[in-house]
């Protein structure tokens, strides 16, 4: 791969803007038309989450389990036991922190090949505020063994990365994707490998790795910052379990900076898991942005996104002040 | 109605056996299961021992994980693995896990469980896709009473009752204690079969070591529709060993190996013999 020019390396074009919570619905949806063993499971938010895309077009293959996730994680490894491939969603804070321990024992330790759907990732779920807003749902399932986490950066991605669980995977795959239309800008027929970082854009100064949306805003930083003569390439984590650890030693190399940028807190998520490789293998400056300790609030998404400075003015502006400090 | 006396006799014996070589473990609810479990595998469940992935098979979720060695005494009694492994209970590298793990290897296991309150659920996910593919084999899951103190096994009997899991039959361990004292005093479950008849189950309660009762308990289940079925066995714990029957203190502690030989000769002494006809 080729870092020394700086720029863009593809050109991704803005499709218009589309929720990863579709691209996720529609890609169950149409995995589902491909293999007869996908079976769906909702939680009463069925519409919220995408999965009623699946649920009208193969309600033989749907069950409606109620607001009642610990339940559903254990109905999921029975299916799985059974030759099923199970996809549960609900909103990610419901997901890793109701029913972790059915995620832990009867999916993980069993090591059962089931999907579930965190929705709602991030504080750019918005008005519902703290309560709904998955800011720690990473931190929760990363140290899980057997388990793959999935964080696409749009909906094109999102539908890409469940036909990807379905097909390559055979252990439980947590796919996380916002509530937001958001940038979607990847390629369709762009090349997606679980556990492989995409490389968005070169650089020389410094190295933004991001994943989910986060990543269209890292972009967006980047942009802002070459204005000021600042060099940022970027990386799209979207596999946050396994790490692509060799992209991020690659990086500390070429660039010695490295920024994360997430929907998450800084501890226990993306930032944390560069963390570990960085000071394992090649310790270099590190900036984290995301979530600093602390709970989200109401308010609407790109307002949010600018408080806390996860939109691409903030990205850069922490970037900018970090790099000249 | 033949019942199988003799064949609990034995998983008993091997249960204190096994107990005794580990050094800790799960005894008093392990014996109080032992004619439930001679009667599923000698009676009820349709199994092949040489073939424990037989496709139709019918299977057992053991959501009590702890008295995994009242499930690996059967097993290896039945002849899914030799019954010399048993001494190799909770040792390191041992396929006899404390806590049952498929991962180890051991056939005869369908679910790595211990963490209450979770079996029922997968059992459900098991009827479930059973029903979907029109097969006909049922699943059974054995909780304790206790256990049902988690709200995550409500989940499950409610869900189950909804989706009319006929194929499905849970059979709950009362034997009124856990590890602090009597069930009614930790944490009240009475009246449990008008709990569990509310939640839409068929419910059958019987003693828990009459092999006649539990037999006949099994085949109404198996021809109850619409509903899925549990069985409220009474059992005692430590059922066999006189010395520590319907002692909490032995929900948790293993026979030394000096104690080992007083139990097995009251187990002798109270052995039931049986009935043919």
């Amino acid at each position: 791969m080729n870092l020394t020019k700086a720029g863009a390396m593809t050109k991704w074009i803005n499709k218009g803007s589309k929720p990863t919570r579709t691209g996720f619905g529609e890609g169950v949806k149409a995995a589902a038309s491909k293999n007869d063993k996908i079976v769906g499971l909702g939680a009463d938010i069925t519409t919220s989450v995408g999965l009623h895309f699946f649920a009208d077009a193969f309600p033989e293959r749907f069950f409606s389990l109620g607001i009642a996730e610990q339940n559903a994680i254990g109905v999921a490894a029975g299916l799985a036991l059974s030759g099923k491939i199970p996809v549960f969603s609900t909103y990610g804070v419901f997901a890793a922190h109701r029913a972790a321990d059915q995620i832990r024992i009867s999916l993980c330790y069993n090591n059962l090949h089931a999907i579930i759907g965190g929705a709602h990732a991030g504080i750019s779920v918005g008005p519902d505020g703290a309560t709904h807003q998955a800011l720690e749902d990473i931190a929760s399932l990363r140290a899980l063994p057997n388990m793959t986490i999935l964080s696409p950066c749009d909906a094109t991605q999102a539908f890409i990365a469940v036909q990807k669980a379905v097909e390559a995977l055979n252990n439980p795959v947590y796919i996380r994707f916002g509530r937001e239309a958001v940038a979607d800008f990847t390629a369709e027929d762009q090349h997606f490998e679980i556990g492989k970082a995409q490389h968005m854009r070169n650089g020389r100064d410094l190295c933004i790795i991001a994943t989910g949306h986060l990543v269209w805003e890292a972009f967006q930083a980047a942009e802002r910052l070459a204005d000021k003569g600042i060099e940022a390439a970027v990386i799209n984590m979207h596999t946050l379990k396994p790490l692509d650890e060799d992209a991020v030693v690659a990086a500390a190399r070429k660039y010695r900076k490295i920024v994360t940028s997430e929907e998450h807190q800084i501890t226990g998520g993306l930032g944390s898991a560069v963390a570990e490789v960085l000071a394992e293998n090649y310790p270099a400056r590190l900036l984290r942005i995301g979530m600093n300790d602390r709970f989200g609030e109401s308010g609407k998404a790109e307002e949010l996104l600018a408080k806390y400075q996860l939109d691409a003015k903030g990205i850069a502006q922490q970037i900018e002040r970090w790099i000249n400090s | 109605m033949k019942t199988c006396y003799a064949q609990a006799y034995e998983i008993r014996k091997l249960v204190l056996k096994s107990l005794a070589e580990a050094g800790s473990g799960h005894t008093g609810g392990s014996l109080g299961l032992a004619d439930v479990f001679a009667v599923l595998y000698h009676k009820v469940l349709r199994h092949k021992p040489a073939e424990p992935n037989w496709d139709e098979r019918d299977r057992l979720v053991l959501s009590i994980g702890h008295v995994a060695p009242v499930l690996y005494a059967t097993l290896a009694f039945t002849g899914y693995f030799p019954v010399e492994e048993l001494r190799t209970l909770r040792k390191l590298g041992s396929r006899l896990q404390g806590h049952p793990g498929r991962d180890f290897g051991l056939p005869g296991i369908e679910l790595s469980a211990g963490s209450l309150g979770q079996g029922l659920s997968v059992a459900l996910g098991m009827a479930l896709a059973d029903k979907m593919d029109n097969k006909n084999r049922r699943t059974y899951c054995i909780l304790g009473d206790g256990e049902l103190q988690e709200g995550s096994v409500w989940e499950a009997v409610m869900a189950a009752s909804h989706h009319q899991a006929d194929n499905l039959c849970a059979i709950v361990d009362r034997n009124g204690l856990q590890i602090d004292g009597p069930t009614e005093k930790v944490m009240k479950l009475e009246s449990l079969a008008d709990r569990w008849k509310a939640f839409g189950w068929n419910v059958i309660t019987v003693n828990g070591h009459d092999h006649v009762a539990l037999i006949q308990a099994f085949e109404l289940a198996q021809i109850t529709k619409n509903k899925p079925t549990v069985i409220l066995a009474k059992t005692l714990m430590g059922k066999g060993v006189k010395s520590i029957e319907d002692d909490y203190g032995w929900h948790g502690k293993a026979p030394s190996k000096e104690q080992l030989k007083g139990f097995l000769n009251e187990l002798n002494q109270s052995r039931r013999y049986d009935k043919m006809d």
